[in-house]
């Protein structure tokens, strides 16, 4: 070997060191992977093996079944029926043309449908399946089941569908179901949003319920690739339907009511004074729920957009009308607590001068005392007493009453109008309350505005002497309902006054209930819509006044409270009154409230839903000769 | 090694140890290879084990090559690999595309691989040739660099950045052990992590997005951070026992991609579980331990630094791709040899291995003395 020198030995020296290092790194990087891998496959085993099982394990949908919603003696308002679909998934269309012509032959699909359905089509994500036909025949469904091999992307299912057996009267209390869009399955990402036949609610108590209606989705479990390719089928996911939810609603009353108001414009809300259970909340017209949750065709919707008693808005929820008179017995009520005498008299000489207007009566009443006023609706009398009590305390007792007051309901809308005091004027419109404001106020008109609701919840509170707040879910938890804290006399009094309006001299003689031993007690109420002067009768609709009526029965012992509006009805005597009375019959004798009513529907053509169908077929026809 | 009567010399001469070491990982891939078919020898398996052999029997005949013959031949095989590596380039110009392989009649040679031992023998030999008094010197430095940047610079612009890197620290290895100072390497570690940020801030939206997606693979799970991300769910979803043979889910439902290439460990862990990974680990650990004890043996400083060196090979090779798969290093395309399905990584760790036998058996053969 050849002669090392001093350097070399050094460099060994050097290179034993370095090795050493490079042998610890080693040995370091191998300790990071080796405990890395335990991190990974050990620590963290459970995180990664949930990531692997989503991605191995995928679930083919079935949409659960909706909740029912059943009235309070468990009849069905909203149910499902078992039927036959036919759904396209526009991902799997390769001839979208050829394959609508071939269905549209099948299923006998009008243009209307054709229209929704490209409509549909052009919205769609592409995977997200669009609904051909809901409801198919078993003939129609066979047909297009023979011929699913030449039809790609066409899905022919079992399923079920939403359905309302009341259909119009139930409408606006219900709402309906549809499809989910897009953005309503951008929110939540959910795959259900994409299942064929899957439908959310819309409007109404769908929407606000469908928590608790909506139910479990279950499905087929399958094994698939990153490609999508099926491997195998494993176990599946049973679903689990919706709740049912129980309303308080008597939906024999609901459909009576609906039917009663006949082709006017109007809303109904009735009441149990036991417990404030809703027992019907009726507006009219409406639309037909089931042509919703099917799908609507548009000449339907357009038809429905266009009609001026405007079908598609909940006039229980989101109507507001003047009160009118029927303000009267809570006035009474204010006056009596800033201690008037009810035997004060006021001389209605046909008007009042308040400042330099004239205000008109609707008739020269004469001398004039409380209870007199209230039965013959005397305005005078309650401009004169108003201008000498406290507008603020007056209000502050209407409100107390119902009036201006919002409701805990499950209502995805629900407006609450206005009782106008000074300090509310002051901050909205920067002036001082005037003698006329309280004029205006005392009579229900001016600024007061209010709803439906509040029509029942007064007569209720009145005539139960309860601060009773309406319920509309009859699993709601019960709360004790405490007493007014209003004089028993004065109450007993405004209760006798309301009776006489019904059953004494009053303005709604006419509508005294046609059974023995029950009086209704009730106010009636015509809010102006166009101007004083113009009041009573009007040949053009619009133009009428609304007719309000509101009612509690019996009289001495009260059961149940009605509050109704009839837009454009004219005199509340005579368009609300006669409605109130006969819902009220029925509540007591159904058999006697049917009678009154079978040969009105046989002067107005038939059933509320015959007419209807009678109304859209004509529409129908008539855009079809338009088009033509 | 194995001494017995019955056993021709030349036979028993061999390391045996490390044989069945070698033999054991690509058996483990192997079988790995076979899952990964879904329960076939085609098209991975059959091709992988007859690939294996050719290159196993050739490490064995490589080990009777004398330490004086690679000596030789280090500079010329050098200068061949850095021609090919240049022929490609120009190749790719002309085709006007990236290409990393030549077309020699039926195989195509990755010259980059071959670039992964030619670099090692050619910096020994440099350092070899080196007079220990001048390694503290300027011109142990720049020569070395020289030798490394041009090939390193070539493979970069193909581009193949995990080649690349490699072949970086392998010379950089040799550099270090072959006793360059110290402040060089901490000096060129604190250039890259002061330039790392600027280099940074220089890159273009898709090179940055890269990096982060490295970073945070989990920001874009379907794009290209997919590959991490299915990767370390099939690692974690193993346990410590894996999910059993041929039960893989991540890499039969191809949620894995490149199960049976640069994710082979992946695909192997998800069945076997941290116990199956760990072998395979230890396996690679005792492999690169022996080539470490065969630097330190060697009595000529030409045979210590390429034993190093090459050692050095293998263990980036092993190491950047457990880092990769495992969401510790950017997926740069590094597969495990022995283990991934391919001819060039195990030719590259195949040649490492029968030098690093050569050197072995003349330490055995030849008697100590200094």
């Amino acid at each position: 070997m050849k002669h090392q020198p001093f350097t070399s030995v050094h460099q060994s020296l050097s290179f034993s060191r370095r090795m050493m290092l490079f042998g610890g790194a080693q040995a370091a990087v191998g300790a990071a992977l080796v405990g890395r891998l335990g991190w990974l496959a050990v620590a963290e085993n459970e995180k990664y093996e949930l990531m692997s099982e989503n991605n191995r394990v995928q679930i083919i949908v079935v949409p659960p079944r909706r909740g029912w919603m059943i009235d309070r003696y468990g009849k069905p308002i909203a149910i499902n029926r078992s039927d036959f679909r036919v759904d396209l998934i526009p991902q799997q269309l390769d001839d979208a043309e050829q394959t609508l012509k071939t269905l549209s032959q099948l299923l006998e699909l009008d243009a209307d449908e054709l229209d929704r359905i490209l409509k549909d089509l052009k919205q769609s994500h592409g995977f997200q399946p669009v609904q051909v036909a809901e409801s198919v025949p078993y003939e129609k469904y066979a047909a297009v089941i023979v011929r699913l091999p030449d039809l790609p992307g066409v899905q022919a299912t079992r399923g079920f569908s939403r359905f309302y057996p009341t259909g119009p009267a139930v409408a606006h209390l219900t709402g309906y179901v549809g499809t989910p869009t897009a953005e309503d399955y951008e929110k939540t990402k959910d795959p259900l949003f994409l299942t064929p036949g899957f439908k959310i609610g819309k409007q109404g108590l769908e929407k606000t319920l469908e928590p608790y209606l909506r139910g479990t989705p279950g499905g087929q479990r399958i094994e698939v690739t990153a490609r999508g390719k099926l491997v195998k089928e494993l176990d599946p996911k049973p679903d689990r339907s919706g709740q049912t939810v129980q309303l308080t609603v008597d939906v024999g009353l609901q459909e009576y009511a609906a039917r009663r108001m006949g082709d006017q414009s109007g809303a109904l809300v009735a009441l149990d004074l036991e417990t404030g259970d809703m027992l019907a909340l009726v507006s009219m017209p409406a639309y037909d729920p089931n042509s919703f949750s099917r799908g609507i065709g548009r000449t339907e919707w357009r038809m429905l957009s266009e009609d001026d008693h405007i079908p598609l808005l909940n006039k229980v929820a989101q109507g507001l009308y003047p009160s009118g008179s029927t303000i009267k017995p809570a006035m009474a009520l204010a006056f009596l607590k800033q201690g008037i005498d009810p035997k004060r008299r006021v001389y209605c000489p046909g008007g009042y001068q308040i400042g330099n207007r004239y205000f008109r009566c609707d008739a020269a009443h004469g001398s004039m005392d409380m209870h007199s006023a209230i039965e013959r609706s005397c305005n005078t009398y309650f401009w004169a007493t108003g201008l000498i009590t406290d507008p603020q305390e007056t209000t502050d007792m209407v409100n107390y009453l119902g009036y201006g007051e919002e409701f805990d309901l499950p209502l995805a809308t629900q407006r609450y109008g206005t009782m106008p005091n000074p300090e509310w004027l002051e901050q909205k419109y920067h002036r001082e309350w005037q003698g006329y404001d309280t004029a205006n106020t005392s009579i229900g008109q001016g600024y007061v505005l209010i709803n439906p609701m509040q029509l029942a919840v007064l007569p209720g509170r009145i005539g139960s002497g309860k601060l009773l707040q309406p319920r509309l879910l009859m699993g709601a938890a019960r709360k004790p309902i405490p007493p007014l804290a209003i004089d028993t006399e004065h109450l007993a009094f405004v209760r006798a006054a309301m009776t006489s309006v019904v059953n004494d001299g009053g303005t709604a003689v006419a509508s005294k209930l046609p059974l023995e031993n029950i009086l209704m007690a009730g106010k009636t109420g015509t809010a102006q819509v166009h101007r004083l002067s113009e009041r009573g009768h009007q040949n053009n609709w619009a133009l009428r006044d609304h007719a309000l009526f509101i009612a509690f029965a019996p009289a001495d012992k009260p059961r149940y409270a009605i509050g109704c509006i009839i837009e454009h009805g004219g005199f509340g005597a005579s368009a609300a009154a006669p409605v109130v009375r006969d819902s009220m019959t029925y509540l007591f004798d159904k058999q006697k409230a049917w009678d009154a009513l079978l040969p009105l529907e046989k002067q107005w053509g038939g059933t509320l839903q015959e007419r209807n169908d009678r109304q859209l077929a004509a529409f129908k026809a008539a855009a079809r000769a338009n088009a033509a | 090694m194995i001494s017995s009567a019955i056993i021709p010399q030349p036979l028993a001469k061999l390391p045996w140890r490390l044989l069945f070491l070698i033999a054991g990982i690509a058996t483990i891939g192997l079988l790995t290879l076979y899952s990964a078919a879904g329960g076939s020898l085609t098209p991975w398996a059959l091709k992988q084990s007859v690939i294996f052999l050719f290159f196993l029997v050739t490490a064995i005949g490589m080990s009777w090559i004398k330490e004086s013959t690679i000596k030789s031949v280090a500079f010329p095989l050098y200068a061949v690999v850095l021609a090919m590596l240049i022929a490609v380039e120009l190749l790719g110009f002309v085709g006007k595309g990236a290409q990393r392989w030549l077309d020699v009649g039926p195989i195509r040679l990755q010259p980059s691989e071959f670039m992964k031992p030619a670099i090692v023998l050619v910096l020994a030999r440099f350092y070899d040739l080196l007079p220990p008094s001048d390694i503290r010197r300027w011109r142990a430095v720049w020569p070395a660099a020289l030798l490394l940047g041009v090939p390193a610079l070539l493979i970069l612009v193909q581009p193949d950045l995990g080649t690349a890197m490699m072949v970086i620290l392998i010379g950089a290895t040799v550099m270090f052990v072959a006793g360059l100072p110290w402040w060089l390497f901490a000096g060129t570690f604190a250039a890259v992590a002061v330039a790392a940020p600027v280099a940074f801030s220089l890159m273009h939206e898709y090179q940055r997005k890269r990096v982060l997606i490295f970073l945070n693979p989990e920001s874009d799970p379907l794009g290209a951070g997919y590959h991490i991300t299915q990767s370390k769910i099939a690692i974690g979803s193993a346990g410590l026992f894996g999910k059993g043979y041929l039960q893989g889910s991540q890499s039969h439902l191809d949620y894995l991609p490149e199960g049976h290439t640069d994710f082979v460990f992946s695909t192997m862990v998800e069945e076997w579980g941290f116990a199956g990974g760990l072998v395979l680990i230890v396996a690679f650990a005792f492999v690169i331990r022996w080539g470490m004890r065969v630097s330190t043996r060697c009595r000529t400083r030409f045979g210590q630094l390429t034993a190093a060196g090459l050692t050095a090979a293998i263990f980036f090779y092993v190491s950047i791709n457990l880092m990769m798969v495992m969401g510790l290093a950017p997926v740069v395309g590094v597969p495990l040899p022995l283990v991934s399905y391919g001819g060039s990584a195990v030719m590259t760790v195949m040649l490492c291995i029968g030098l690093l036998m050569s050197l072995e058996r003349q330490q055995r053969t030849q008697p100590r003395s200094y």
